[in-house]
């Protein structure tokens, strides 16, 4: 089938947005592992700030990704009517 | 439909009353043996109530949800909630490994550790972006049904199943191993029936009831283990920073142990044991240059103190030593060599303990260079290997909807960040207690905990007084990863009943995860090898029997192959990353996001993939270089040094890359391929004629 105009914007969107949360999981990831010893020089909660990002900050932000992505993309099946049926 | 709605609504709420009527009942249970406990119960039983109760919980429910419907035994039905199947995935996901050996690796590696921390939870993101809503929509059994329907035909199907089976299976030794340890050191039967033990608990489940069986037992798996898990460290940790959340207040403990970190590097009488071992390795080098003489050599040396002592009338004690000293001696030179490799290793114990918060330590900035590529090498394939392993995809297909696939990535998460995120708080606070309590103490008066894992297992905590001086040095204690998890309930001051609970959520971690192995594998067999190549017209009953006598076939060959006590588990399991990673990672996702991908392209990257991290394994990797007769010298074969765990990082690039480049270079798939494709990508495409969801 042909798409609307409406389906390419729905998936232009879901595409930016997954370009967006990747763009953050990459610095939580890579970035914060690469300059890690540099990040140690800085001290957060008590803890030195490289340490504390691969322990347990960078897994905060996963769970907020994910969680937002969740939220996010529902949101917008109801905006662009591609919502399944409720089934709650 | 509004009858499914009422059902799926009501089915929630009751799934909510039992679980929490479960939860509760556990904890009674708990409590009832501690009492017993104080009136005396031996440990001995409350090691074998614990065994026989989790088995038999597990049993009770494997036998209520037994079935043979096709889409309950391959999908639970399709109705689990998204924070049930959340729990699931968690029990799924976290093995024995992640159970008994994370903390340890944390308290050995210190930061370095927490590569497999960040890859573990971090690959969940991948999930979420790449994978789950997208094949939720796609609504059928297994993962290489997927490439088969994308890729069309049964070449790329195929090569799904190898890859599934493959790594799954190596996967399941490791789980299996698991089981066998814990079953073996809680209730003192032997490894081998420890091993046949638990199987019972595994086929128990998934034999009678497929994965509507293991999806409930799993959340009942989870509930334990993290009950089992998080007790004794909040405990631990109230007892070090004062709240019920060591997890945000553990810093000040961190602080307190670089500073032990730095007194005990230079105390004098830890020189003293460091360079004892430094001397030993170093002689030890030089006598394996020539074992011979060097044999020869110490020996007559040896016998010539004895008679020389005689001659000069020395005291009888001093010619007793020496006597002692010659009889104690290597018998011959095989002996002798033995020792001295061994005295070789002992090289690692002569280095002052290594920083714990401490970045890629190394002598130099090649060396720190080379830890830092590593551990983004780790993480690289634990991550896309979390995105691409078949039993996790698989949990996504259980759930009603798309908005509950996305959703139940969210509870997957979050559920297993709870033990993740409490791991590096364990290891950080065990290293104090051994630092401050157990270092500096008189070998007559260790903490008792200390006193009895020492004579209970050599390899979990061995501690020689090397410089005779009666007080126990940090130099001289050889901690074995597995330990910590294990001891934190009697450093904590917690009674024995909790040591049992450690232990059964231990079993519950090793248990849940080889029950979705194994369903992983029997699926692939049975569904795409049996129903989809085979003989396509098998009924519904014929498909569901079919499966679970493979079930128990694969379950067997598993058995039997973890009882040949395999090498190193730890490489194992994270070849099966990699070698995931790199063969369904890429076909994954450039089939929902790239319309272009094709036949052509996705069979010769999927094999791209394997092969070149394959090759990266076979070449570097000791144990399979041996196995393969490679002989010339491991470096020739190292790109950029990283190490064979990583390959992954080769082999998925490439993979992806050749999908690229092959599709490009042949004709662009079908209309039918392209339909199907936009199908996927929304959760309702109203006029789309396309339809995948088998119930």
């Amino acid at each position: 089938m042909e798409l609307s105009d409406k389906h390419q914007e729905y998936w232009r969107k879901n595409l930016v947005i997954t370009a967006i949360l990747m763009v953050i999981w990459f610095i939580a990831t890579f970035v914060v592992a690469w300059f890690a010893r540099d990040l140690n020089n800085i001290s957060f909660l008590g803890f030195p700030l490289g340490f504390y990002m691969s322990a347990q900050g960078s897994l905060v932000i996963y769970v907020l990704i994910i969680g937002f992505y969740a939220w996010y993309m529902n949101k917008l099946d109801h905006e662009y009517g591609v919502q399944e049926e409720e089934i709650k | 439909m509004s009858q499914a709605a009422f059902s799926q609504k009501s089915f929630t709420q009751q799934l909510k009353k039992y679980y929490a009527l479960y939860a509760g009942g556990f904890l009674a249970f708990v409590v009832l043996l501690a009492i017993a406990e104080q009136m005396g119960l031996p440990r001995k039983y409350i090691g074998y109530t614990f065994l026989v109760a989790t088995i038999g919980l597990y049993a009770m429910i494997g036998v209520m949800s037994r079935t043979v419907e096709v889409s309950e035994y391959y999908v639970a039905g399709r109705r689990v909630p998204a924070f049930f199947n959340g729990m699931a995935t968690g029990a799924d996901w976290m093995s024995a490994a992640s159970f008994i050996g994370m903390a340890g690796t944390l308290y050995l590696a210190g930061f370095d550790g927490l590569a497999f921390v960040m890859g573990w939870t971090g690959g969940y993101v991948l999930v979420a972006l790449f994978l789950a809503p997208y094949l939720r929509k796609f609504g059928q059994f297994t993962i290489p049904d997927f490439l088969g329907a994308r890729y069309g035909g049964n070449i790329a199907r195929s090569i799904g199943v190898f890859a599934a089976i493959l790594c799954s299976f190596v996967y399941v030794v490791a789980q299996i191993y698991g089981v066998g340890l814990i079953t073996s050191r809680f209730t003192g039967l032997e490894f081998g029936i420890g091993v046949f033990v638990g199987l019972g608990g595994i086929l128990v489940c998934s034999f009678l009831g497929g994965m509507r069986a293991v999806t409930w037992t799993q959340v009942a798996q989870y509930i334990i283990l993290i009950i089992a898990y998080l007790t004794p460290v909040v405990w631990l940790g109230m007892k070090h920073t004062g709240i019920p959340v060591p997890q945000v207040a553990y810093g000040q403990v961190l602080s307190k142990v670089t500073e032990l970190e730095k007194k005990l590097t230079a105390d004098p009488k830890e020189q003293e044991v460091r360079k004892i071992f430094k001397d030993r390795a170093d002689a030890a080098n030089a006598a394996l240059k020539d074992p011979a003489k060097a044999f020869a050599d110490n020996k007559a040396k040896l016998e010539q103190n004895v008679t020389s002592l005689k001659a000069a009338n020395a005291p009888a004690d001093q010619v007793a030593a020496a006597e002692k000293a010659l009889a104690g001696f290597a018998k011959d030179v095989d002996a002798a060599k033995a020792q001295w490799n061994k005295d070789k290793g002992g090289a690692a114990r002569a280095a002052a303990p290594r920083p714990h918060a401490e970045p890629f330590a190394g002598k130099d900035e090649a060396a720190r260079n080379s830890a830092r590529l590593n551990f983004i090498g780790i993480v690289f394939c634990m991550m896309f290997g979390t995105a691409a392993l078949p039993h996790i995809l698989m949990r996504y297909y259980t759930t009603p909807s798309v908005v509950e696939a996305r959703r139940s990535v969210f509870w997957s998460l979050f559920f297993i960040f709870l033990l993740y995120f409490t791991a590096p708080c364990l290891a950080v606070l065990a290293k104090f207690e051994v630092y401050s309590n157990l270092v500096g103490t008189q070998f007559a008066a260790m903490p008792a905990w200390a006193a009895a894992w020492q004579t209970v297992d050599a390899t979990l905590l061995s501690i020689t007084d090397v410089n005779r001086d009666g007080i126990v040095q940090l130099a001289e204690i050889v901690i074995g990863g597995d330990l910590i998890v294990l001891m934190t309930p009697e450093i904590a001051g917690l009674p024995y009943v909790v040591s049992g609970l450690v232990a059964a959520g231990g079993l519950a971690a090793a248990l849940s995860t080889a029950d979705g192995l194994l369903l992983t594998i029997a699926n692939a067999l049975s569904h795409d090898v049996y129903y989809k190549m085979i003989d396509p017209a098998a009924t519904t009953s014929r498909r569901v029997t079919v499966s679970k006598i493979l079930l128990l076939a694969v379950a067997l060959i598993a058995a039997y192959v973890t009882s040949l006590k395999p090498g190193n588990i730890l490489f194992l399991v994270g070849a099966a990353f990699s070698l995931a990673a790199s063969a369904f990672f890429p076909a994954l996702v450039l089939g929902v996001f790239w319309k272009r991908a094709n036949k052509a392209g996705a069979i010769t990257g999927m094999l791209v993939g394997l092969g070149v991290c394959f090759y990266y394994m076979a070449t570097t990797y000791p144990f399979l270089r041996d196995l393969l007769g490679v002989t010339k010298p491991i470096a020739e074969y190292m790109w950029f040094g990283l190490n064979p765990i990583s390959a992954g990082m080769f082999g998925l690039p490439l993979g992806m890359l050749t999908i690229i480049i092959v599709s490009l270079l042949t004709p662009a798939p079908s209309k039918q391929v392209q339909d199907f494709v936009e199908h996927v990508r929304y959760p309702v495409l109203k006029g789309s004629t396309y339809s995948t969801q088998a119930n």
